[in-house]
């Protein structure tokens, strides 16, 4: 150290002790209290966050280290009697973006078209649309969606959702129906169950890690709740069967429209319920509203002679004429005010059950004239015409009968052969159940059911044996429908020929049905056929309809394994040309 | 007093240490859990798309197309069809 240092640090040492510290005596308890305030406010305002306005921090907090995840619940299934799927759902993903965040290089966007099958300038296109939000890729495969989220671009979201597939296709489309976005049921029996089908996801609170896994269950907040499956009374088989010898029909016959129900005799089930026209519900772009209709359910039509075995079965209940009793037919006409009733093929005198057999309208008409019209309502009502059918299905229609007060003389005898009066297939179907058994009438059902169902008793069993035996003989040569018969197995049934409403009067259009059931030994099923403006030249519900009856029941039969109850040669066809036919 | 005070310590900073141990542990089994639970929800997808698969394969209209044009079956005609009758007639019943 220099000498100079030391005199520059004893002179300062020295000026330091000349002019002594004098605080003013406020001075250090103010700083101290200054001090001691602001820790204060700090402890304040710690024990106020802590204690009373908690929520903010505790919520920004959490937001940081938990999340709710959503568990996902299936749709339940949509199975035919056997268990086979009809509708099920899968999981599969969405792609989806916020536009003004989605970042993406030329070449992720490249590589995202890739994977998903399409054009970088298509999602360009779709990117543009909208800036708040878009879809990339609507519901494809999980695995695509993975690779395609492994480009991790930023701002590509996924989302799981659940898509719907119907194996059945256009074969069981009316029926099953279809779901629309959310699976949320929209026609068919997917609306009519949409409670019971769909699930209700769950949620769950967890703590996620930095890598945004799931570490730690902290709560469950709802349990997901799986929707069930529904089991139809539909066999698919038999549904397929029904479909495609009707398709067959139609493209044969050119008609416009056509319809075919299946019913199990002892329960009720619809086992088939075939539609044409159709649709494929697993690509629905170019559907009309027609398409998607259940005719046999929703539709309408006049029936003609298939309403003729209620009026004889009417007659015979009140004790107006015997199964042999003579009815006068000839010269085929029957004339009522302005109005007269035709005969296709005049006849002379026939028996009742031969009014049936050769489906005359002439006597069916005089037949339900000796009846009181309250009678003859009452059996046309309680075979479950004019009421609607609850089969579970929507927007089924009952169809029109008007009360028995106001029938004219003229309409109660157009009524007896089936015009002024609608129904649907489902219906028709239904109300021969009562001839099928010993005089009930089951209730339809779409759903399965398990057992013997009881019926509701409208006829007397010799009754119904009585009409069962003439409804055998319509298929027998000298009735409308020899072409029903089916080898094996005893058919019995009725054909349909009805004029077309077309504006006020009746046009050239048909309809042509037939409803039958086998075997008659120990009948199983009801088959109810429908062809709408059958255009190919043929228009009898004899020729056209009954085929169809005669194959889908044959093929029914042997499906299910009913024993037969007839030799197999036991088809008997008239002579060529020998054929009777008939109208309404 | 010392002592005693000494083995409390030890005892508190076993159960500290055992603690951490246990939390860690239970994080990682629910790490596994989850992982098992992802691994049931995939299969539960794949088990879907199974059944998916083979109602679409199984459906009658396929089925009988392959009969018909591949293996060219056909359905007997009833002329070629026997009937053939059980000695006992309930047997036939089904």
């Amino acid at each position: 150290m220099t000498a100079a240092g030391v005199a520059l640090t004893g002179r300062a040492t020295r000026s330091r002790e000349a002019v002594p510290l004098v605080l003013p005596r406020f001075r250090s308890p103010l700083v101290f209290g200054a001090l001691a305030l602001l820790f204060m406010v700090l402890l304040a305002r710690s024990l106020y966050l802590q204690w009373f306005d908690n929520e903010f921090l505790q919520g920004q907090g959490t937001a940081r280290h938990s999340r709710e995840l959503e568990v996902p619940a299936h749709r339940g299934r949509i199975v035919d009697r056997a268990g086979e799927a009809l509708a099920l759902s899968t999981p599969v993903k969405s792609l989806w973006a916020f536009p003004d965040k989605f970042d993406a290089t030329p070449e992720q966007i490249a590589a995202l078209a890739a994977i998903l099958e399409t054009t970088p300038r298509k999602i360009n296109t779709r990117l543009d649309a909208n800036e708040d939000f878009a879809f990339i890729a609507k519901q494809v495969a999980p695995e695509i969606a993975e690779r395609a989220m492994a480009l991790r671009i930023p701002g590509l979201h996924d989302q799981n959702e659940y898509r719907r597939f119907y194996p059945g296709g256009e074969v069981t489309a009316q029926i099953v129906g279809f779901t629309g976005d959310h699976d949320v049921g929209q026609e068919g029996i997917e609306l009519a169950q949409q409670a019971w089908l769909s699930g209700i996801p769950g949620s769950r609170r967890v703590i996620i890690n930095r890598r945004s896994e799931a570490v730690e269950d902290v709560a469950a907040i709802r349990a997901p709740q799986a929707g069930h499956d529904l089991s139809l009374a539909i066999d698919a088989r038999l549904q397929y069967l029904a479909f495609r010898e009707l398709k067959a029909a139609i493209d044969l016959n050119k008609a416009k429209a056509g319809g075919l129900v299946i019913l199990d005799v002892k329960t009720g089930e619809i086992l088939a319920m075939a539609n044409w026209p159709t649709y494929n519900p697993n690509s629905r772009n170019k559907v009309a509203p027609s398409m998607m209709r259940n005719r046999a359910l929703t539709d309408t039509f006049e029936p003609g002679s298939t309403m003729k075995p209620f009026t004889i079965a009417a007659a015979l209940e009140a004790g107006r004429v015997r199964p042999d009793t003579v009815i006068e037919t000839a010269p085929g006409t029957l004339t009522i005010g302005p109005a007269t009733i035709h005969d296709a093929h005049p006849e002379g005198a026939l028996t009742v059950e031969q009014v049936i057999q050769k489906s005359s309208n002439v006597g069916a008409a005089k037949i339900a004239l000796s009846l009181p019209s309250a009678t003859l309502w009452e059996m046309f009502s309680s075979a479950g015409f004019g009421t609607l059918p609850k089969t579970g299905f929507p927007g089924e229609v009952s169809g029109r009968l008007r009360p028995a007060k106001s029938w004219r003389p003229i309409e109660q005898a157009t009524m007896a052969y089936g015009h002024g009066i609608s129904v649907n297939l489902v219906q028709l179907a239904r109300a021969y159940t009562m001839f099928a058994t010993d005089g009930e009438v089951k209730s339809a059902t779409l759903f399965k059911t398990d057992g013997f169902v009881a019926g509701r008793p409208v006829l007397h069993p010799e009754t119904a044996r009585a009409v069962r035996h003439m409804l055998e003989l319509v298929t027998s040569p000298g009735g409308t429908a020899p072409r029903a018969q089916v080898p094996g197995y005893r058919v019995a049934g009725k054909t349909g020929t009805a004029h077309k409403v077309e504006g006020r009067g009746y046009g050239n259009k048909y309809v042509a049905s037939f409803v039958g059931f086998a075997p008659v030994s120990n009948p199983r099923l009801v088959v109810a056929v429908m062809l709408d403006e059958p255009s190919a030249g043929q228009y009898y519900g004899g020729i056209v309809a009954a085929p169809v009856f005669s194959s889908v029941t044959g093929s029914a039969l042997r499906m299910l394994g009913v024993p037969t109850d007839a030799p197999l040669n036991n088809v008997i066809l008239p002579p060529e040309g020998s054929e009777i036919r008939e109208e309404t | 007093m010392i002592r005693v005070n000494v083995a409390l310590l030890a005892i508190l900073v076993a159960c500290a240490l055992s603690l951490v141990t246990s939390r860690h542990q239970s994080r990682r089994l629910f790490v596994a859990l989850e992982h098992e639970q992802a691994a049931g929800r995939a299969l539960e997808t794949e088990y879907g798309q199974l059944q998916l698969e083979q109602s679409t394969w199984g459906m009658p209209a396929r089925v009988e197309k392959i009969a018909r044009e591949q293996l060219k079956m056909q359905m007997p005609s009833a002329a070629r069809t026997d009937v053939v009758a059980l000695p006992e007639a309930k047997g036939t019943a089904q």
